[in-house]
């Protein structure tokens, strides 16, 4: 298997405050030093609150934001300059809001051929083609091309949406958020066309959500992001049910699953970190019910906890210990 | 609705459109009309009356017929108003768009000088540009143009800013778009209608202003007339001959006013808030068109609810989103009512306290008994008095809730005296007790806070405590954790659960997460398109679903804990509620639809409190149809056609 994606060290900090001249009041750290490696036709799920830097992180691998810092290397091409239209005939981006990502005032066709015409220079005849062929793969009808986005539902939208990333031919995708803005019941029908499409043309996927339930479905590996940092990577069917970092297993045992009793996991109002003024040592020590003393010194890296799943802690949950 | 028939539906915009559009073809035809030269003198008949030797406005002091002047003026100054209006709002639009969408230094140092130019007092610095320039017809229109650019500017930038933001920019960068393309095709057409109606509130003062200049006799230069240098003349004379000044007078009038009657229109027609209705100002309680007799109170608890329907009522359709809902909750107990989004559980919720926004919404039959009153069209101030003292809401954004400029204690204290006279100090205490309750750490300090300045979960913390201000019997807590993080969803919920334990509060808790309702509710009521396809217990629900929505949609919602897989999608969506098949509303996306499920209503049906809307159900429900076990629930692939059956 080859990498699809291979992210270093990158970083986005950002700053507040920005002054006309002189430098600015502080700085936020979106996302703190982030390695992961996707494989090709792999689906690798990422999962964090709001605010822990998801969104960021997906911006800057489709070149919408440009790094502070890291490298990003897409099919072995290191790429970062942070120019979307370079980006965008590898790596595309499937938005949350699917209305909001179609302009009121175009057609559905006009939509789908800027990536055919600006990407890949197709003459008219042939977008004409193409775009029926994808439309017809993501159960499109033709005739909706010539109409306007407020005509469509949600569930709909969203599969322009697809066709829209699928006509760049970019093999790899972000999917930030697609279904938390649909129902369920055309939520499962939008990740059953993700799961076929994937299949059908080998692509590869970084899924965002914060439902832990669907990232679980749709994922070969999960990544968990704190506080812009990579606390834990492992095995879809494992991350949740053996979780190694208490973060994991907070937001596991938090999720509402039928058959479980209401209890929260954690007692006390909580508070993300202050990012203008983060914490030294790890970041979850202030929710963290096994805080030790080097907890507060040091950043924790991700460490091997066996069986290939990596977590940032120095005091993991056991082993054995899985999730209520 | 077109934008021109919602100007013409204004009637004093009509008026000004047509006013205008005379003068415009009076100006555009006046080479062509009998008059004589505009600026030929006759010393022999000076400031001559109206009517006076042929002249129909008369002369002016130099013997000059004033109709010509005046028609011949009006051309000049309309052009001048026009040209100033394009010119301000093409370089005023270019400005602004460049600095919302490069944003950061771009904007900062664009916006800097425009702030410059604002600086000025406006008329001071059209007279130092004119007198920069020198006078003349040319000048004036630079120096009006000049002064309104920041206007333009200003504005634009503001909205540009709001749309580069917008994920369809994103979308079009990834397409390979460069800067220039995004603006014109994607930045443009949406600021155009702005730009629109920015110049057509705007052109009438250009015109005042260039006419200010004639005046002065800063603009059109002496022999050629325009409308304000036809006054500054006529002014010389003002005492002896004051008819002079009255047509130049009167056609600025004219034109300024019919300008901004339109322009007026043009605005309110292009506001989308306007077009959709927002900006009409609710009834302060649901309008109420029963027919019939309410039905009789059945005692079964503390909220009853029995065939309640709402509709909106639009002009060319009725919207039925609750069709005939009969729903109760008990002391201590809560009950959730889960559906998908518009199958009418919000509007439901709403109707209990007549806070559907009316118009369109219209109670249209069925009673809301809380403590055994039928509040559905009981008189305003019986109602107001019941709300939040008796029944409370939580709401999904507790944002929406909160004034973002008082501070929560304030608020709270608000709350708590809308019901009960108490002193400044009691409702202070009783407040800081309730941020306490709902578990509010460091209570006394936060009670100071703007709701700004707290977490999403705080603030639902903080809308759970206005809800518990005056003791309710009943809360309906519409999705108030859907908009939260899981780790805060599940404090929120264990805060309700407790709450609901220690005051014995009857809770109806609308959402759309089955591991929520598992985990909170007694009882579950499913919705779909309106109605209550089943009902029962959470358990009896959750393990035998007897509707085959039900089943379904339990089945195509994933679960933590079951690894990688595909899920059972529900091909289609839900009907809408203005177009409602006949018989079984599930039927076109139920596996097992027969010709009976599409001919008549299904009812609700069973006893005990475990009822299902359906004629082959899945489980056994005493009361109800056999079951007809359906085809397994399994997780397939969506094909074309069933994609098709939903469009
Ligand atoms: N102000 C309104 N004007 C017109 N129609 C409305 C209005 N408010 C709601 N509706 C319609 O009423 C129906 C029921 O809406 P409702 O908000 O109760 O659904 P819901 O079940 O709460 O959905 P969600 O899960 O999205 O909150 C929908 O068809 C909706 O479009
Ligand atoms: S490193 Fe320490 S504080 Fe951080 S999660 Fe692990 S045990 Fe908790
Ligand atoms: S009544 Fe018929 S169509 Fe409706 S849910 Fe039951 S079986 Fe399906
Ligand atoms: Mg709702």
């Amino acid at each position: 298997m080859s990498a699809a994606l291979k992210l270093e060290n990158l970083t986005k900090d950002f700053p507040v405050g920005k002054r006309m001249f002189g430098p600015p009041r502080g700085v936020v750290h979106a996302v703190r030093p982030v390695t992961l490696t996707v494989e090709t036709g792999e689906t690798l799920g990422i999962v964090g609150e709001s605010g822990c830097g998801k969104s960021t992180l997906a911006r800057m691998l489709v070149g919408l934001l440009s790094p502070t810092d890291g490298t990003i290397e897409i099919e072995g091409a290191a790429l970062d300059n942070a120019d979307p239209s370079e980006f965008g005939r590898k790596i595309q981006y499937v938005f949350q809001d699917p209305i909001s990502s179609l302009n009121p005032r175009k057609t559905i066709r006009q939509v789908m051929e800027a990536p055919l015409k600006h990407l890949h220079s197709m003459p008219k005849a042939r977008r004409r083609e193409r775009i029926a062929e994808i439309f017809d793969a993501v159960n499109l009808r033709e005739e909706f091309l010539d109409r306007y986005p407020h005509e469509f539902s949600g569930g709909q939208a969203q599969r322009i949406g697809i066709a829209r990333a699928l006509a760049a031919e970019a093999r790899i995708l972000i999917l930030d958020e697609p279904v938390s803005a649909l129902d369920v019941s055309v939520q499962a029908q939008v990740l059953n066309l993700l799961a076929r499409l994937k299949a059908e043309l080998g692509l590869t996927y970084l899924f965002i959500s914060h439902d832990l339930a669907v990232v679980e479905a749709v994922s070969d590996r999960v990544a968990v992001l704190y506080f812009g940092a990579v606390v834990e990577v492992g095995r879809a069917e494992d991350v949740f049910r053996a979780p190694r970092h208490p973060y994991t297993k907070l937001l596991a045992d938090s999720a509402p699953v039928v058959g479980r009793d209401l209890k929260a996991p954690e007692g006390r109002e909580t508070e993300l970190p202050d990012p203008l003024n983060p914490p030294t040592g790890c970041a979850f020590r202030a929710r963290c019910p096994r805080a030790v003393d080097r907890c507060a010194a040091e950043d924790p890296p991700l460490m091997e906890m066996g069986s290939g799943q990596l977590a940032a802690c120095f005091n993991p949950v056991p082993e054995g210990e899985a999730a209520k | 609705m077109t934008t021109l028939a919602l100007i013409a539906r204004n009637r004093l915009a009509l008026w000004g459109g047509i006013v205008l559009i005379l003068v415009i073809l009076l100006a555009l035809v006046t080479p062509w009309l009998p008059l004589y030269p505009p600026n030929a003198t006759d010393p022999s008949i000076k400031n001559a009356w109206f009517g006076e030797e042929g002249h129909l406005l008369g002369t002016d002091h130099l013997g000059r017929d004033i109709l010509s002047r005046l028609l011949w003026g009006t051309r000049v100054s309309l052009a001048i108003g026009f040209a100033s209006a394009v010119i301000a709002a093409v370089l005023g639009a270019a400005i602004g768009i460049v600095a919302g969408y490069f944003g950061g230094r771009t904007d900062n140092i664009l916006m800097r000088l425009i702030d410059l130019i604002m600086g000025f007092p406006y008329i001071l610095l059209a007279l130092a540009i004119v007198a920069a320039l020198g006078p003349g017809l040319m000048n004036a229109l630079i120096a009006v143009a000049a002064v309104n650019i920041p206007f333009f500017a200003r504005n634009i930038r503001g909205v540009t800013v709001g749309i580069a933001h917008k994920e369809f920019v994103d979308a079009a960068k990834l397409a390979g778009m460069g800067h220039v393309r995004i603006i014109l095709t994607e930045i443009l057409p949406n600021v155009v209608p702005v730009i629109v109606v920015a110049a057509s509130t705007t052109v009438g003062w250009m015109i005042l202003e260039t006419a200010g200049l004639s005046f002065l006799g800063l603009g059109s230069q002496p022999p050629d007339p325009d409308l304000g240098s036809m006054l500054g003349l006529a002014k010389d004379s003002l005492i002896t001959d004051p008819h002079v000044s009255y047509p130049p007078g009167l056609m600025i009038l004219i034109i300024v006013m019919s300008i901004n009657l339109l322009g007026d229109g043009i605005r309110d027609a292009l506001d989308p808030r306007l077009r959709s209705g927002a900006l009409s100002r609710p009834a302060a309680a649901t309008t109420v068109d029963r027919r019939g007799a309410a039905p009789a109170f059945r005692d079964e608890g503390i909220l009853e609810m029995t065939d309640l329907s709402t509709e909106f009522r639009l002009k060319r359709r009725t919207y039925k989103a609750v069709g005939g809902v009969t729903l109760a909750v008990k002391p201590g107990e809560c009950l959730g009512i889960i559906g998908e989004s518009g199958s009418g559980k919000s509007v439901t919720a709403l109707s209990v306290m007549g806070l559907v926004a009316s118009p369109p919404g219209v109670i249209t039959g069925g009673a809301v008994y809380v403590e055994g009153e039928d509040t559905v069209g009981m008189p305003y101030r019986q109602l107001r008095a019941l709300r939040g003292d008796r029944v409370a809401y939580i709401f999904q954004d507790p944002l929406a809730t909160l004034h973002p400029l008082f501070t929560v204690g304030d608020q709270l204290v608000e709350a708590i005296r809308v019901h009960h006279r108490v002193s400044d100090k009691e409702a202070r205490a009783k407040a800081l007790e309730l941020l306490k309750q709902v578990r509010i750490p460091n209570a006394e300090s936060r009670i100071d806070s703007y709701p700004h300045e707290m977490s999403g979960g705080m603030r639902q913390r903080v809308g759970i405590a206005m809800a518990l201000a005056n003791d309710p019997e009943v809360i309906i807590a519409d999705e108030p954790t859907t908009a939260l993080d899981v780790t805060v969803q599940a404090q929120i919920l264990s805060l309700l659960s407790d709450l609901r334990r220690e005051r014995g509060l009857a809770i109806v808790f609308i959402t759309h997460d089955f591991g929520v309702v598992a985990q909170l509710c007694d009882r579950v009521a499913v919705m779909y398109a309106g109605r209550i396809v089943e009902e029962g217990s959470t358990s009896d629900i959750l393990r035998s679903p007897a509707h085959p929505y039900t089943k379904r949609l339990i089945a195509c919602v994933p679960e933590l804990g079951e690894g990688k897989r595909a899920l059972a999608a529900i091909p289609g969506l839900p009907p809408a509620v203005d177009r409602l098949p006949d018989g079984c509303h599930f039927a076109d996306r139920c596996p097992k639809a027969r010709d009976v499920c599409r001919q008549d209503d299904v009812a609700l049906m069973g006893q005990g409190g475990r009822a299902v809307r359906c004629l082959f159900p899945e489980a056994e429900v005493p009361g109800a149809p056999e079951a007809v076990p359906g085809p397994p629930v399994e997780a397939e692939p969506i094909t074309a056609d069933r994609v098709e059956a939903a469009q």
